[in-house]
Protein backbone atom coordinates (compact mmCIF):
# COMPACT_ATOMS: atom_id res chain seq x y z
CA UNK A 1 0.00 0.00 0.00
CA UNK A 2 1.95 3.05 -0.70
CA UNK A 3 1.58 6.74 -0.17
CA UNK A 4 1.72 6.18 3.45
CA UNK A 5 4.53 7.16 6.12
CA UNK A 6 7.71 5.10 6.10
CA UNK A 7 9.45 3.89 8.88
CA UNK A 8 12.08 5.90 9.84
CA UNK A 9 13.58 5.80 13.03
CA UNK A 10 15.32 8.84 14.81
CA UNK A 11 17.31 6.47 17.35
CA UNK A 12 20.48 5.34 16.41
CA UNK A 13 20.80 2.10 17.90
CA UNK A 14 16.90 1.56 15.94
CA UNK A 15 18.33 2.33 12.47
CA UNK A 16 21.41 0.25 13.68
CA UNK A 17 19.03 -2.86 14.05
CA UNK A 18 16.36 -2.07 10.91
CA UNK A 19 19.30 -2.19 8.34
CA UNK A 20 20.15 -5.81 9.77
CA UNK A 21 16.75 -7.07 10.91
CA UNK A 22 14.19 -4.63 9.64
CA UNK A 23 11.72 -5.71 12.29
CA UNK A 24 10.72 -2.08 13.15
CA UNK A 25 9.70 -1.37 9.89
CA UNK A 26 7.46 -4.30 9.68
CA UNK A 27 5.60 -3.52 12.78
CA UNK A 28 5.24 0.32 11.55
CA UNK A 29 4.01 -0.90 7.95
CA UNK A 30 1.60 -3.53 9.56
CA UNK A 31 0.22 -2.47 12.77
CA UNK A 32 0.45 1.63 12.65
CA UNK A 33 1.18 3.03 9.26
CA UNK A 34 -1.47 0.53 7.41
CA UNK A 35 -4.02 1.95 5.53
CA UNK A 36 -7.29 0.83 7.49
CA UNK A 37 -10.79 1.48 5.85
CA UNK A 38 -12.18 4.50 7.70
CA UNK A 39 -15.67 2.64 8.30
CA UNK A 40 -14.66 -0.08 10.02
CA UNK A 41 -17.34 -1.08 12.76
CA UNK A 42 -16.93 -2.76 16.42
CA UNK A 43 -17.41 -6.19 14.35
CA UNK A 44 -14.13 -6.03 12.95
CA UNK A 45 -12.38 -5.58 16.48
CA UNK A 46 -12.55 -9.27 16.97
CA UNK A 47 -9.50 -10.36 14.93
CA UNK A 48 -7.83 -8.38 17.40
CA UNK A 49 -9.32 -10.09 20.30
CA UNK A 50 -9.20 -13.12 18.56
CA UNK A 51 -5.18 -12.68 19.15
CA UNK A 52 -5.09 -11.91 22.14
CA UNK A 53 -7.62 -14.70 23.37
CA UNK A 54 -4.63 -17.29 22.35
CA UNK A 55 -2.12 -15.18 24.02
CA UNK A 56 -4.32 -15.36 26.84
CA UNK A 57 -4.97 -19.27 26.16
CA UNK A 58 -1.22 -19.82 25.67
CA UNK A 59 0.45 -18.29 28.40
CA UNK A 60 -2.05 -19.66 31.03
CA UNK A 61 -2.08 -23.02 29.76
CA UNK A 62 1.65 -22.62 29.69
CA UNK A 63 1.74 -21.89 33.85
CA UNK A 64 -1.11 -24.33 34.29
CA UNK A 65 1.49 -27.41 32.31
CA UNK A 66 3.84 -26.41 35.19
CA UNK A 67 1.09 -27.77 37.61
CA UNK A 68 -0.79 -30.79 35.49
CA UNK A 69 0.39 -34.18 35.96
CA UNK A 70 -0.89 -36.02 32.49
CA UNK A 71 -1.58 -39.83 34.12
CA UNK A 72 -5.21 -41.35 34.54
CA UNK A 73 -4.40 -41.83 37.88
CA UNK A 74 -2.79 -38.11 38.68
CA UNK A 75 -4.87 -35.52 36.41
CA UNK A 76 -7.88 -35.11 38.21
CA UNK A 77 -6.22 -34.42 41.08
CA UNK A 78 -3.22 -32.47 39.93
CA UNK A 79 -5.90 -29.95 38.66
CA UNK A 80 -7.61 -30.07 42.22
CA UNK A 81 -4.31 -29.30 43.39
CA UNK A 82 -4.13 -26.48 41.11
CA UNK A 83 -7.42 -25.21 42.69
CA UNK A 84 -7.07 -25.52 45.92
CA UNK A 85 -2.87 -25.56 46.96
CA UNK A 86 -1.47 -24.06 43.40
CA UNK A 87 -1.08 -19.89 44.33
CA UNK A 88 -3.69 -18.15 42.07
CA UNK A 89 -4.34 -21.46 40.86
CA UNK A 90 -8.14 -21.00 40.38
CA UNK A 91 -7.49 -18.03 38.98
CA UNK A 92 -5.30 -19.57 36.16
CA UNK A 93 -7.45 -22.50 36.12
CA UNK A 94 -10.86 -20.25 35.87
CA UNK A 95 -9.00 -18.03 32.80
CA UNK A 96 -7.94 -21.35 31.07
CA UNK A 97 -11.26 -22.89 31.09
CA UNK A 98 -13.53 -19.94 30.55
CA UNK A 99 -11.17 -18.27 27.92
CA UNK A 100 -11.81 -21.08 25.83
CA UNK A 101 -15.42 -20.56 26.07
CA UNK A 102 -14.57 -16.49 25.28
CA UNK A 103 -12.13 -17.65 22.38
CA UNK A 104 -15.11 -19.52 20.59
CA UNK A 105 -17.32 -16.84 21.05
CA UNK A 106 -15.33 -14.36 19.86
CA UNK A 107 -14.49 -16.86 16.61
CA UNK A 108 -17.80 -17.11 16.13
CA UNK A 109 -18.96 -13.40 15.81
CA UNK A 110 -15.64 -13.04 13.58
CA UNK A 111 -16.94 -15.98 11.40
CA UNK A 112 -20.63 -14.65 11.07
CA UNK A 113 -18.98 -10.64 10.80
CA UNK A 114 -17.29 -12.74 7.09
CA UNK A 115 -20.70 -14.18 6.08
CA UNK A 116 -22.66 -11.24 6.32
CA UNK A 117 -20.43 -8.58 4.84
CA UNK A 118 -18.69 -10.88 2.28
CA UNK A 119 -14.81 -10.75 3.64
CA UNK A 120 -14.93 -14.46 1.81
CA UNK A 121 -15.10 -13.12 -1.66
CA UNK A 122 -12.65 -12.58 -4.29
CA UNK A 123 -9.57 -11.76 -3.59
CA UNK A 124 -10.20 -12.87 0.15
CA UNK A 125 -10.47 -16.81 -0.67
CA UNK A 126 -7.53 -18.02 0.97
CA UNK A 127 -7.82 -15.79 3.57
CA UNK A 128 -11.04 -17.23 4.50
CA UNK A 129 -9.73 -20.94 4.25
CA UNK A 130 -6.98 -20.03 6.27
CA UNK A 131 -9.82 -19.09 8.89
CA UNK A 132 -11.27 -22.45 8.73
CA UNK A 133 -8.37 -24.55 8.72
CA UNK A 134 -7.73 -22.32 11.95
CA UNK A 135 -11.40 -22.88 13.29
CA UNK A 136 -10.32 -26.56 13.00
CA UNK A 137 -7.81 -26.79 14.99
CA UNK A 138 -9.12 -24.39 17.69
CA UNK A 139 -11.52 -27.13 17.75
CA UNK A 140 -9.22 -30.05 17.98
CA UNK A 141 -7.36 -28.22 20.50
CA UNK A 142 -10.65 -27.38 22.86
CA UNK A 143 -11.84 -30.48 23.08
CA UNK A 144 -8.09 -32.25 23.63
CA UNK A 145 -8.01 -30.14 26.36
CA UNK A 146 -11.08 -30.88 27.66
CA UNK A 147 -10.18 -33.96 27.68
CA UNK A 148 -7.25 -33.53 30.26
CA UNK A 149 -9.43 -32.81 33.13
CA UNK A 150 -9.95 -36.32 33.19
CA UNK A 151 -13.59 -36.05 34.08
CA UNK A 152 -16.69 -38.28 33.70
CA UNK A 153 -17.76 -35.69 30.56
CA UNK A 154 -13.95 -35.79 29.47
CA UNK A 155 -13.48 -39.44 29.26
CA UNK A 156 -16.89 -40.48 27.42
CA UNK A 157 -16.50 -37.14 25.22
CA UNK A 158 -13.09 -38.79 24.23
CA UNK A 159 -14.73 -41.95 23.84
CA UNK A 160 -17.88 -41.12 21.37
CA UNK A 161 -15.41 -38.40 19.42
CA UNK A 162 -12.99 -40.99 18.81
CA UNK A 163 -15.34 -43.91 17.97
CA UNK A 164 -16.91 -41.51 14.95
CA UNK A 165 -13.92 -42.39 13.10
CA UNK A 166 -14.46 -46.33 13.57
CA UNK A 167 -17.65 -44.99 11.32
CA UNK A 168 -15.30 -44.89 8.11
CA UNK A 169 -15.63 -48.65 6.17
CA UNK A 170 -12.92 -51.09 6.33
CA UNK A 171 -9.80 -49.10 8.26
CA UNK A 172 -12.39 -47.44 10.91
CA UNK A 173 -11.73 -49.46 13.64
CA UNK A 174 -7.87 -50.05 12.99
CA UNK A 175 -8.16 -45.75 12.98
CA UNK A 176 -10.39 -45.81 16.42
CA UNK A 177 -7.71 -48.51 17.89
CA UNK A 178 -4.35 -46.33 16.44
CA UNK A 179 -6.02 -43.48 18.40
CA UNK A 180 -6.17 -44.63 21.60
CA UNK A 181 -3.10 -46.45 21.45
CA UNK A 182 -4.89 -49.16 23.44
CA UNK A 183 -8.21 -50.92 23.71
CA UNK A 184 -10.24 -48.12 24.78
CA UNK A 185 -9.61 -44.22 26.00
CA UNK A 186 -7.20 -44.63 28.80
CA UNK A 187 -3.77 -43.67 29.51
CA UNK A 188 -2.16 -43.61 26.33
CA UNK A 189 -4.79 -41.51 24.90
CA UNK A 190 -4.57 -38.91 27.94
CA UNK A 191 -0.43 -38.62 26.99
CA UNK A 192 -0.79 -38.09 23.63
CA UNK A 193 -3.57 -35.32 23.78
CA UNK A 194 -1.39 -33.53 26.25
CA UNK A 195 0.86 -33.58 23.72
CA UNK A 196 -0.70 -32.14 20.81
CA UNK A 197 -2.95 -30.19 23.56
CA UNK A 198 0.25 -28.17 24.11
CA UNK A 199 1.26 -28.26 20.36
CA UNK A 200 -1.37 -26.91 18.50
CA UNK A 201 -2.03 -23.43 19.90
CA UNK A 202 1.58 -22.95 18.45
CA UNK A 203 0.72 -24.29 15.17
CA UNK A 204 -2.95 -22.18 15.34
CA UNK A 205 -0.21 -19.23 15.96
CA UNK A 206 1.50 -19.79 12.66
CA UNK A 207 -1.61 -20.48 11.15
CA UNK A 208 -2.53 -17.00 12.45
CA UNK A 209 0.57 -15.41 11.19
CA UNK A 210 -0.59 -16.23 7.87
CA UNK A 211 -4.17 -15.54 8.13
CA UNK A 212 -2.97 -11.70 8.49
CA UNK A 213 -0.22 -11.94 6.15
CA UNK A 214 -3.14 -12.48 3.82
CA UNK A 215 -5.70 -10.40 4.99
CA UNK A 216 -2.68 -7.82 4.44
CA UNK A 217 -2.22 -8.52 0.89
CA UNK A 218 -5.81 -7.88 0.23
CA UNK A 219 -6.11 -5.03 2.55
CA UNK A 220 -9.24 -5.20 4.88
CA UNK A 221 -13.09 -5.64 3.62
CA UNK A 222 -14.95 -2.96 5.07
CA UNK A 223 -18.81 -2.47 5.80
CA UNK A 224 -19.59 -1.15 1.94
CA UNK A 225 -17.85 -4.18 0.64
CA UNK A 226 -16.13 -1.26 -1.94
CA UNK A 227 -12.25 -1.58 -1.74
CA UNK A 228 -10.74 1.82 -0.85
CA UNK A 229 -10.06 3.94 -3.75
CA UNK A 230 -8.47 6.74 -2.32
CA UNK A 231 -6.38 8.05 0.70
CA UNK A 232 -9.52 9.79 1.49
CA UNK A 233 -10.99 6.29 2.14
CA UNK A 234 -8.62 4.92 4.63
CA UNK A 235 -6.60 5.82 7.88
CA UNK A 236 -3.94 4.98 9.47
CA UNK A 237 -4.27 1.80 11.72
CA UNK A 238 -2.97 3.21 14.40
CA UNK A 239 -4.31 5.16 16.87
CA UNK A 240 -7.73 4.52 14.96
CA UNK A 241 -8.16 0.62 14.88
CA UNK A 242 -5.78 0.13 17.83
CA UNK A 243 -8.11 2.03 19.89
CA UNK A 244 -11.23 1.15 18.59
CA UNK A 245 -10.09 -2.66 19.05
CA UNK A 246 -8.61 -1.68 22.41
CA UNK A 247 -12.09 -0.40 23.62
CA UNK A 248 -13.43 -3.70 22.34
CA UNK A 249 -10.86 -5.61 24.54
CA UNK A 250 -11.37 -3.76 27.20
CA UNK A 251 -15.42 -4.32 27.72
CA UNK A 252 -14.97 -8.38 25.66
CA UNK A 253 -12.64 -8.53 28.65
CA UNK A 254 -15.83 -7.28 31.69
CA UNK A 255 -17.91 -10.25 29.99
CA UNK A 256 -14.83 -12.91 30.51
CA UNK A 257 -13.83 -11.28 34.25
CA UNK A 258 -17.48 -11.19 34.60
CA UNK A 259 -17.62 -15.34 34.44
CA UNK A 260 -14.31 -15.98 36.11
CA UNK A 261 -15.08 -13.97 38.72
CA UNK A 262 -18.99 -14.52 39.42
CA UNK A 263 -20.04 -17.93 37.45
CA UNK A 264 -16.88 -19.86 36.76
CA UNK A 265 -19.24 -23.29 36.32
CA UNK A 266 -22.09 -21.81 35.01
CA UNK A 267 -21.01 -22.92 30.85
CA UNK A 268 -19.14 -26.08 32.27
CA UNK A 269 -21.11 -29.56 33.02
CA UNK A 270 -21.26 -30.65 36.86
CA UNK A 271 -20.52 -33.98 35.90
CA UNK A 272 -16.95 -33.42 35.20
CA UNK A 273 -16.47 -32.91 38.51
CA UNK A 274 -16.84 -36.36 38.82
CA UNK A 275 -13.80 -38.48 38.37
CA UNK A 276 -13.75 -40.28 35.09
CA UNK A 277 -14.90 -43.90 35.33
CA UNK A 278 -14.68 -46.41 32.49
CA UNK A 279 -17.65 -48.30 33.32
CA UNK A 280 -20.56 -45.81 34.26
CA UNK A 281 -21.88 -43.44 31.18
CA UNK A 282 -23.57 -40.24 32.42
CA UNK A 283 -27.26 -39.75 31.62
CA UNK A 284 -26.42 -37.23 29.36
CA UNK A 285 -23.03 -36.79 27.33
CA UNK A 286 -23.00 -33.10 26.40
CA UNK A 287 -20.24 -31.43 25.08
CA UNK A 288 -19.47 -27.91 26.10
CA UNK A 289 -21.66 -25.11 24.30
CA UNK A 290 -19.53 -24.51 21.26
CA UNK A 291 -19.64 -27.80 19.78
CA UNK A 292 -23.51 -28.03 19.87
CA UNK A 293 -24.74 -27.07 16.89
CA UNK A 294 -22.59 -29.08 15.26
CA UNK A 295 -23.90 -32.04 17.44
CA UNK A 296 -27.39 -31.65 17.08
CA UNK A 297 -26.48 -32.22 13.26
CA UNK A 298 -24.50 -35.68 14.32
CA UNK A 299 -27.84 -36.74 16.00
CA UNK A 300 -30.39 -35.35 13.20
CA UNK A 301 -29.00 -38.19 10.52
CA UNK A 302 -30.17 -41.77 11.46
CA UNK A 303 -27.32 -43.27 9.91
CA UNK A 304 -23.91 -44.07 11.60
CA UNK A 305 -21.80 -43.23 8.76
CA UNK A 306 -23.68 -39.64 6.93
CA UNK A 307 -24.14 -38.74 10.56
CA UNK A 308 -20.17 -38.45 10.50
CA UNK A 309 -20.44 -37.35 7.19
CA UNK A 310 -22.88 -34.32 7.70
CA UNK A 311 -20.74 -33.60 10.93
CA UNK A 312 -17.41 -32.65 9.44
CA UNK A 313 -19.15 -31.70 6.01
CA UNK A 314 -21.24 -28.86 7.87
CA UNK A 315 -17.59 -27.63 8.73
CA UNK A 316 -15.77 -28.67 5.58
CA UNK A 317 -18.54 -26.64 3.56
CA UNK A 318 -17.48 -23.17 5.01
CA UNK A 319 -13.84 -23.66 2.64
CA UNK A 320 -16.45 -23.95 -0.53
CA UNK A 321 -18.41 -20.82 0.66
CA UNK A 322 -16.32 -18.18 -1.66
CA UNK A 323 -16.95 -19.95 -4.73
CA UNK A 324 -20.64 -21.48 -3.69
CA UNK A 325 -21.95 -17.68 -3.07
CA UNK A 326 -22.78 -16.75 -6.57
CA UNK A 327 -23.05 -12.88 -5.89
CA UNK A 328 -21.52 -10.05 -7.16
CA UNK A 329 -22.13 -7.84 -4.19
CA UNK A 330 -20.40 -8.58 -1.60
CA UNK A 331 -21.63 -6.78 1.73
CA UNK A 332 -25.35 -7.73 3.15
CA UNK A 333 -25.94 -4.56 3.55
CA UNK A 334 -27.18 -4.10 -0.20
CA UNK A 335 -28.16 -7.59 -0.52
CA UNK A 336 -31.97 -6.89 1.19
CA UNK A 337 -33.10 -10.99 0.31
CA UNK A 338 -29.86 -12.46 1.78
CA UNK A 339 -29.55 -10.83 4.64
CA UNK A 340 -32.96 -12.48 5.85
CA UNK A 341 -32.05 -15.59 4.75
CA UNK A 342 -28.28 -14.60 6.91
CA UNK A 343 -30.43 -13.84 10.24
CA UNK A 344 -32.36 -17.13 9.51
CA UNK A 345 -29.06 -19.15 9.30
CA UNK A 346 -28.03 -17.86 12.43
CA UNK A 347 -31.21 -18.75 14.03
CA UNK A 348 -30.74 -22.25 12.70
CA UNK A 349 -27.27 -22.17 13.95
CA UNK A 350 -28.36 -20.58 17.63
CA UNK A 351 -31.26 -23.32 17.31
CA UNK A 352 -29.05 -26.29 16.41
CA UNK A 353 -26.97 -25.55 19.13
CA UNK A 354 -30.67 -25.24 21.76
CA UNK A 355 -31.61 -28.53 20.29
CA UNK A 356 -27.96 -29.84 21.17
CA UNK A 357 -28.89 -29.80 24.72
CA UNK A 358 -31.92 -31.71 24.66
CA UNK A 359 -32.70 -35.74 24.14
CA UNK A 360 -32.44 -37.14 20.87
CA UNK A 361 -36.53 -37.77 20.87
CA UNK A 362 -39.80 -36.31 19.82
CA UNK A 363 -40.21 -32.93 18.39
CA UNK A 364 -36.20 -32.56 19.23
CA UNK A 365 -35.15 -34.90 16.33
CA UNK A 366 -38.08 -33.32 13.98
CA UNK A 367 -36.84 -29.70 14.52
CA UNK A 368 -33.25 -30.84 14.57
CA UNK A 369 -33.58 -32.42 10.99
CA UNK A 370 -35.62 -29.09 9.94
CA UNK A 371 -32.58 -26.94 11.03
CA UNK A 372 -29.61 -29.31 9.63
CA UNK A 373 -31.78 -29.46 6.22
CA UNK A 374 -31.37 -25.34 6.24
CA UNK A 375 -28.12 -25.17 7.30
CA UNK A 376 -27.20 -27.12 4.32
CA UNK A 377 -29.52 -25.55 2.33
CA UNK A 378 -28.24 -22.25 2.87
CA UNK A 379 -25.13 -23.03 1.53
CA UNK A 380 -25.52 -25.63 -1.30
CA UNK A 381 -29.04 -23.96 -2.42
CA UNK A 382 -29.63 -20.24 -1.42
CA UNK A 383 -26.30 -18.77 -1.69
CA UNK A 384 -25.99 -19.92 -5.25
CA UNK A 385 -29.13 -19.35 -6.38
CA UNK A 386 -28.78 -16.16 -4.48
CA UNK A 387 -26.41 -14.47 -6.97
CA UNK A 388 -28.63 -14.89 -9.75
CA UNK A 389 -31.79 -13.86 -8.74
CA UNK A 390 -31.49 -11.11 -6.03
CA UNK A 391 -32.02 -7.93 -6.86
CA UNK A 392 -29.22 -5.70 -5.06
CA UNK A 393 -29.73 -2.37 -4.05
CA UNK A 394 -27.07 0.26 -5.90
CA UNK A 395 -23.49 0.52 -3.82
CA UNK A 396 -21.94 4.03 -3.00
CA UNK A 397 -19.63 5.18 -4.81
CA UNK A 398 -16.92 5.06 -2.54
CA UNK A 399 -15.85 4.43 1.27
CA UNK A 400 -15.78 8.28 1.91
CA UNK A 401 -18.89 8.93 -0.09
CA UNK A 402 -20.67 6.24 2.01
CA UNK A 403 -19.24 7.88 5.38
CA UNK A 404 -19.75 11.42 4.54
CA UNK A 405 -22.46 11.94 1.94
CA UNK A 406 -22.31 12.65 -1.78
CA UNK A 407 -20.20 15.89 -1.11
CA UNK A 408 -16.99 14.49 0.61
CA UNK B 1 -13.41 21.75 9.97
CA UNK B 2 -14.12 21.01 6.15
CA UNK B 3 -12.01 18.73 4.61
CA UNK B 4 -9.74 20.58 1.87
CA UNK B 5 -9.22 18.52 -1.38
CA UNK B 6 -5.70 16.27 -1.09
CA UNK B 7 -5.92 16.36 3.16
CA UNK B 8 -5.20 13.37 4.32
CA UNK B 9 -7.47 11.45 6.92
CA UNK B 10 -4.27 10.79 9.42
CA UNK B 11 -3.53 14.41 9.77
CA UNK B 12 -3.78 15.50 13.15
CA UNK B 13 -4.67 18.69 14.98
CA UNK B 14 -1.28 20.85 15.28
CA UNK B 15 -1.32 21.85 18.98
CA UNK B 16 1.54 24.65 19.87
CA UNK B 17 4.54 22.34 22.33
CA UNK B 18 3.61 24.63 24.96
CA UNK B 19 0.05 23.62 25.90
CA UNK B 20 -0.41 19.70 25.86
CA UNK B 21 -3.91 18.61 24.33
CA UNK B 22 -6.40 16.77 25.26
CA UNK B 23 -4.97 13.63 22.89
CA UNK B 24 -1.85 13.77 24.46
CA UNK B 25 -4.18 13.53 28.23
CA UNK B 26 -6.11 10.44 26.90
CA UNK B 27 -2.87 8.81 25.62
CA UNK B 28 -0.46 9.50 28.83
CA UNK B 29 -3.99 8.46 31.15
CA UNK B 30 -4.76 4.85 29.12
CA UNK B 31 -0.56 3.98 29.11
CA UNK B 32 -0.73 4.55 32.74
CA UNK B 33 -3.72 2.52 33.23
CA UNK B 34 -2.01 -0.29 31.04
CA UNK B 35 1.19 -0.55 32.09
CA UNK B 36 -1.11 -1.37 36.34
CA UNK B 37 -2.81 -3.60 34.32
CA UNK B 38 -0.02 -5.13 32.49
CA UNK B 39 1.79 -5.79 36.03
CA UNK B 40 -1.48 -6.58 38.03
CA UNK B 41 -1.32 -9.13 35.53
CA UNK B 42 2.44 -10.48 35.35
CA UNK B 43 1.66 -11.37 39.50
CA UNK B 44 -0.15 -14.58 39.60
CA UNK B 45 1.72 -15.53 36.47
CA UNK B 46 4.77 -15.41 38.59
CA UNK B 47 3.33 -16.03 41.89
CA UNK B 48 2.25 -19.52 40.73
CA UNK B 49 6.03 -20.63 40.93
CA UNK B 50 6.30 -20.74 44.13
CA UNK B 51 6.05 -23.49 46.35
CA UNK B 52 1.86 -24.01 46.69
CA UNK B 53 -0.13 -24.50 50.11
CA UNK B 54 0.70 -28.34 50.10
CA UNK B 55 4.18 -28.13 49.51
CA UNK B 56 4.50 -25.43 52.42
CA UNK B 57 1.89 -28.02 54.34
CA UNK B 58 4.85 -30.78 53.77
CA UNK B 59 7.57 -28.56 55.20
CA UNK B 60 5.63 -28.96 58.34
CA UNK B 61 8.25 -28.91 61.49
CA UNK B 62 8.85 -32.67 62.26
CA UNK B 63 9.14 -34.36 65.52
CA UNK B 64 12.33 -37.23 65.99
CA UNK B 65 12.10 -39.71 69.05
CA UNK B 66 15.48 -39.87 69.91
CA UNK B 67 15.29 -43.03 72.01
CA UNK B 68 16.19 -45.17 69.57
CA UNK B 69 19.11 -43.61 68.62
CA UNK B 70 22.09 -46.07 69.99
CA UNK B 71 25.95 -44.39 71.08
CA UNK B 72 27.71 -43.36 68.45
CA UNK B 73 24.85 -44.20 65.93
CA UNK B 74 23.98 -41.91 63.12
CA UNK B 75 20.61 -41.53 61.58
CA UNK B 76 19.05 -39.57 58.80
CA UNK B 77 15.58 -38.02 58.13
CA UNK B 78 14.20 -35.83 55.70
CA UNK B 79 12.37 -31.91 56.64
CA UNK B 80 11.89 -29.92 53.98
CA UNK B 81 13.37 -32.33 51.24
CA UNK B 82 16.99 -31.76 53.23
CA UNK B 83 18.74 -34.58 54.54
CA UNK B 84 19.27 -33.93 58.41
CA UNK B 85 21.55 -36.03 60.31
CA UNK B 86 21.31 -36.56 63.26
CA UNK B 87 24.56 -37.97 65.36
CA UNK B 88 23.97 -39.53 68.87
CA UNK B 89 27.90 -38.76 69.55
CA UNK B 90 29.87 -40.89 71.83
CA UNK B 91 32.14 -39.63 74.96
CA UNK B 92 35.09 -39.77 72.23
CA UNK B 93 33.67 -37.65 69.73
CA UNK B 94 32.72 -34.97 72.33
CA UNK B 95 36.18 -35.00 73.58
CA UNK B 96 37.56 -34.33 70.11
CA UNK B 97 35.03 -31.67 68.94
CA UNK B 98 35.88 -29.81 72.01
CA UNK B 99 39.44 -30.05 71.98
CA UNK B 100 40.00 -28.57 68.91
CA UNK B 101 41.84 -25.35 68.38
CA UNK B 102 38.97 -23.19 66.97
CA UNK B 103 40.86 -20.29 65.78
CA UNK B 104 42.58 -22.08 63.05
CA UNK B 105 39.47 -23.88 61.63
CA UNK B 106 38.45 -22.98 57.73
CA UNK B 107 35.11 -22.02 59.20
CA UNK B 108 35.85 -21.09 63.24
CA UNK B 109 32.60 -22.37 65.18
CA UNK B 110 33.27 -23.63 68.95
CA UNK B 111 31.36 -26.96 69.50
CA UNK B 112 29.62 -25.10 71.79
CA UNK B 113 27.69 -22.99 69.39
CA UNK B 114 26.86 -26.60 67.44
CA UNK B 115 24.73 -28.43 70.07
CA UNK B 116 21.85 -27.42 72.31
CA UNK B 117 22.83 -26.98 76.17
CA UNK B 118 22.83 -30.02 78.24
CA UNK B 119 22.69 -31.79 75.38
CA UNK B 120 26.17 -32.10 74.17
CA UNK B 121 25.82 -35.91 72.70
CA UNK B 122 23.34 -34.82 70.17
CA UNK B 123 24.60 -33.22 66.90
CA UNK B 124 21.89 -32.11 64.75
CA UNK B 125 23.41 -31.04 60.88
CA UNK B 126 22.14 -30.77 57.43
CA UNK B 127 23.81 -32.81 55.70
CA UNK B 128 24.46 -31.38 52.57
CA UNK B 129 27.95 -30.70 51.68
CA UNK B 130 28.78 -27.10 51.93
CA UNK B 131 30.61 -27.24 48.13
CA UNK B 132 28.49 -28.37 45.48
CA UNK B 133 25.25 -30.57 47.37
CA UNK B 134 26.36 -33.62 47.81
CA UNK B 135 25.99 -35.83 50.31
CA UNK B 136 28.56 -36.48 52.73
CA UNK B 137 29.16 -40.07 54.04
CA UNK B 138 29.30 -40.77 57.69
CA UNK B 139 32.12 -42.18 59.71
CA UNK B 140 34.73 -41.66 57.20
CA UNK B 141 37.54 -39.47 57.03
CA UNK B 142 40.07 -38.12 58.98
CA UNK B 143 38.47 -36.40 61.70
CA UNK B 144 36.11 -39.20 61.99
CA UNK B 145 32.91 -37.18 60.89
CA UNK B 146 31.98 -37.15 57.46
CA UNK B 147 33.45 -37.54 54.11
CA UNK B 148 31.87 -36.08 50.96
CA UNK B 149 33.11 -38.57 47.78
CA UNK B 150 32.20 -35.74 45.45
CA UNK B 151 35.70 -33.13 45.58
CA UNK B 152 36.82 -34.58 49.08
CA UNK B 153 35.80 -32.35 51.61
CA UNK B 154 36.25 -34.09 55.45
CA UNK B 155 33.79 -32.99 58.04
CA UNK B 156 34.81 -33.49 62.14
CA UNK B 157 32.63 -35.06 64.70
CA UNK B 158 30.71 -31.29 65.02
CA UNK B 159 29.86 -31.17 61.23
CA UNK B 160 32.59 -28.85 61.01
CA UNK B 161 34.90 -28.54 57.28
CA UNK B 162 38.14 -29.57 58.45
CA UNK B 163 39.86 -30.45 55.17
CA UNK B 164 38.82 -29.78 51.24
CA UNK B 165 37.28 -27.80 48.76
CA UNK B 166 34.12 -26.77 50.83
CA UNK B 167 33.77 -23.09 52.78
CA UNK B 168 31.35 -23.72 55.54
CA UNK B 169 30.61 -25.64 58.17
CA UNK B 170 27.32 -28.02 57.68
CA UNK B 171 24.73 -25.92 58.62
CA UNK B 172 22.28 -26.69 61.32
CA UNK B 173 18.54 -26.64 61.17
CA UNK B 174 16.28 -25.13 63.16
CA UNK B 175 15.10 -27.66 65.88
CA UNK B 176 14.81 -27.88 69.45
CA UNK B 177 14.38 -30.30 72.39
CA UNK B 178 10.49 -30.89 73.59
CA UNK B 179 11.78 -33.31 76.31
CA UNK B 180 15.29 -35.34 76.76
CA UNK B 181 14.40 -38.11 74.22
CA UNK B 182 12.38 -35.91 71.36
CA UNK B 183 13.40 -33.20 69.33
CA UNK B 184 11.25 -30.84 66.64
CA UNK B 185 13.04 -30.06 63.25
CA UNK B 186 11.41 -27.13 62.59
Amino acid sequence: MSGHATYQPTNRVLQWLEKRLPIGGLVHSSFIAYPTPRNLNYWWAFGGILSFMLGVQIITGIVLAMHYTPHVDMAFKSIEIVMRDVNFGWLLRYLHANGAAMFFLAVYIHMFRGLYYGSYKEPREVLWILGVILYLLMMATGFMGYVLVWGQMSFWAATVITNLFSAIPGVGDAIVTWLWGGYAVGNPTLNRFYSLHYLLPFVIAGVVVLHVWALHVTGQNNPTGIEPKSDQDTVSFTPYATIKDGFLMVCFCILFAWFVFYIPNFLGHSDNYIPANPAVTPSEIVPEWYYLPFYAILRSIPNKLLGVIALFGSIGILAFLPWLDTSKVRSARYRPLFRQFFWLFVIAAVGLGWLGTKPPEGIYVILARILTFYYFAFFLIVLPLLGIFEKTKPLPNSISESVLGAKA
Amino acid sequence: MTKQPGERAQDVTTVSSAEHSRRDFLYIATGAVGVVGAAAALVPLIAQMNPDASTIAAGAPVEIDLAPIADGQIVKVFWRSKPIFISHRTKKDIEEAQKVDVANLPDPEPDSERVKQGHDQWLVVIGICTHLGCIPLAHQGEYDGWFCPCHGSQYDTAGRIRKGPAPKNLPLPPYAFISDTKIRIG
